[in-house]
């Protein structure tokens, strides 16, 4: 069925079609409605969660992995600062190999304080070894959502999976969704089957032990290929997903890239105006095309440089800064298209929850944006 | 001390599964004096198998045999705790 939903509220019922067993969750600016949503269900018998009021962000990881471990289906959700302050107990998830489900309403860390949506926070946590998934709008969050679970339970996965969504432009903005019946979700997630739970008394076991030298680093390769074989998984959660709803849900998208002389490479909400723009420039006869990434951990970089092959111009958008350094997809973008010889710009925008409309991306294609779009007083190059 | 494992056999996330860790011979840490024990003057009361933090009281059965000096770490607890001082502490012989 199709129903008027907001991102938040379509993540909501994707939680309540999954019925985890636990939801361990802190609110926050823009992620409160998914987590007032669910809680809604529970509240109305329609999801069975034990729904944990923490008292922290910080506590909301703690506990999802305990109930993660011990064999329970968890999913939490967060934003902004609560990531930020999560962010010490998201490494150990990733570390134990908890395969937690957690929904980011992607939103501008402090300073100065703000509630609207930049990749700021996303990217605080980018070298965790947890799998970032970023949606373009609402269905995709939803959808996103259901495949999930199957990704991070997957034993050679085994990880934490955090879908994506911007603040506001999804989580509070209503667009039509179509939503799965619930018995297909329940079907399709299947049972929470931990190779190893904690509460598994026939066999028991520790977990999170103290790795000295000598095993640290083997770990964290270990953990390394676990966010590897993601890409794997993920095409896989993909084709079940595709013959259960005809939806193709994919690492990266190309739009209008064939035969694109030029073209914009980014994460999230903003791919859909870059889409509108580049219809209208194509209109206009010129050779525009786009590449959205929904993948951002694991960085699909194969896929990527074979993307963007043969394209003159590659230009990075990245809705986080990384001050005194190369902001982090353009960064990821330049790394795959070394010694390719195509030219390389990027730009950071939208930082706070600023607009970027059709005259900007159509600035940026005609290289009449500075560094930092439409920020007052940035220089535009000659 | 068994074989490192790569990181393609270690378990996911480094759980551990019970006795499956090489026993380390923390005896190696002790500094300080060693326990001894004269049996002659052993009452068999067990304080100081009771009272070891290391498990290193050697029993046969519930009869008092001795210590096994590859756990004990020297605190002397059960020299302090023996009522018949039957256990005294001396200089470690190399």
């Amino acid at each position: 069925v199709k129903e008027l939903l907001t991102g938040g509220e379509a993540v909501a019922h994707a939680m309540r079609q999954i019925d985890p067993d636990v939801v361990p969750v802190y609110p926050i600016t823009p992620q409160t409605p998914i987590i007032q949503g669910f809680a809604k269900f529970v509240a109305n018998g329609r999801a069975h969660a034990e729904l944990i009021d923490v008292e922290s962000e910080h506590s909301a990881m703690s506990a999802a992995i305990g109930s993660a471990l011990a064999g329970a289906r968890t999913i939490t959700a967060t934003s902004s600062q609560g990531l930020a302050l999560m962010a010490e107990v998201v490494y150990i998830a990733a570390s134990m190999r908890a395969p937690i489900v957690m929904a980011v309403g992607n939103r501008a860390l402090s300073g100065p304080i703000n509630i609207h949506c930049d990749h700021s926070d996303s990217m605080l946590i980018r070298d965790s070894g947890v799998v970032q998934l970023f949606a373009e709008n609402a269905q995709e969050a939803y959808d996103l959502m259901v495949v999930a679970p199957r990704i991070a339970e997957h034993p050679d996965v085994l990880l934490p999976v955090l879908v994506c969504l911007d603040g506001f432009t999804i989580t509070h903005a209503a667009e039509p969704v179509e939503l799965i019946a619930d018995d297909d979700v329940r079907f399709f997630v299947g049972d929470y089957d931990l190779p190893h739970p904690m509460l598994d008394v026939g066999e028991p076991s520790s977990h999170g032990p103290f790795a000295m030298p000598d095993h640290y680093f083997e770990l964290r390769r270990q953990q390394a290929a676990a966010l590897d074989f993601v890409q794997v998984a993920l095409a896989g959660a993909a084709d079940a997903f595709e013959l259960l709803t005809s939806r193709r849900l994919h690492a990266l998208e190309e739009y209008r890239l064939d035969d694109a002389n030029c073209a914009i490479v980014a994460l999230g909400s903003t791919a859909g105006t870059v889409k509108d723009t580049i219809d209208e420039l194509r209109e206009e006869g010129k050779q525009v095309g786009l590449l959205r990434i929904c993948s951002f951990r694991p960085f699909p970089a194969v896929e990527v440089a074979a993307a963007l092959a043969g394209i003159e111009t590659v230009i990075v958008l990245d809705r986080a800064d990384s001050p005194g350094g190369t902001p982090p997809l353009h960064a990821e973008v330049a790394a795959t298209l070394y010694g390719s010889g195509c030219e390389l710009r990027g730009h950071v925008y939208g930082l706070g929850g600023r607009d970027l409309h059709p005259e900007d991306i159509r600035e940026i294609f005609a290289s009449d944006q500075g560094a930092y779009v439409g920020v007052r007083g940035e220089e535009c190059p000659a | 001390m068994a074989e490192l494992k790569s990181w393609r056999d270690l378990p996911a996330g480094g759980r551990v599964s019970p006795a499956t860790a090489p026993q380390p011979r923390t005896g190696g840490w002790r500094t300080g004096l060693v326990p001894e024990v004269e049996l002659s003057a052993c009452v068999n009361c067990l304080l100081c198998w009771l009272y070891c933090p290391d498990s290193a009281v050697n029993l046969d059965g519930t009869t008092f045999t001795g210590f096994d000096y590859d756990y004990c770490k020297g605190c002397e607890v059960c020299a302090e705790v023996c009522p018949t001082g039957a256990i005294t502490m001396a200089e470690e012989r190399p």
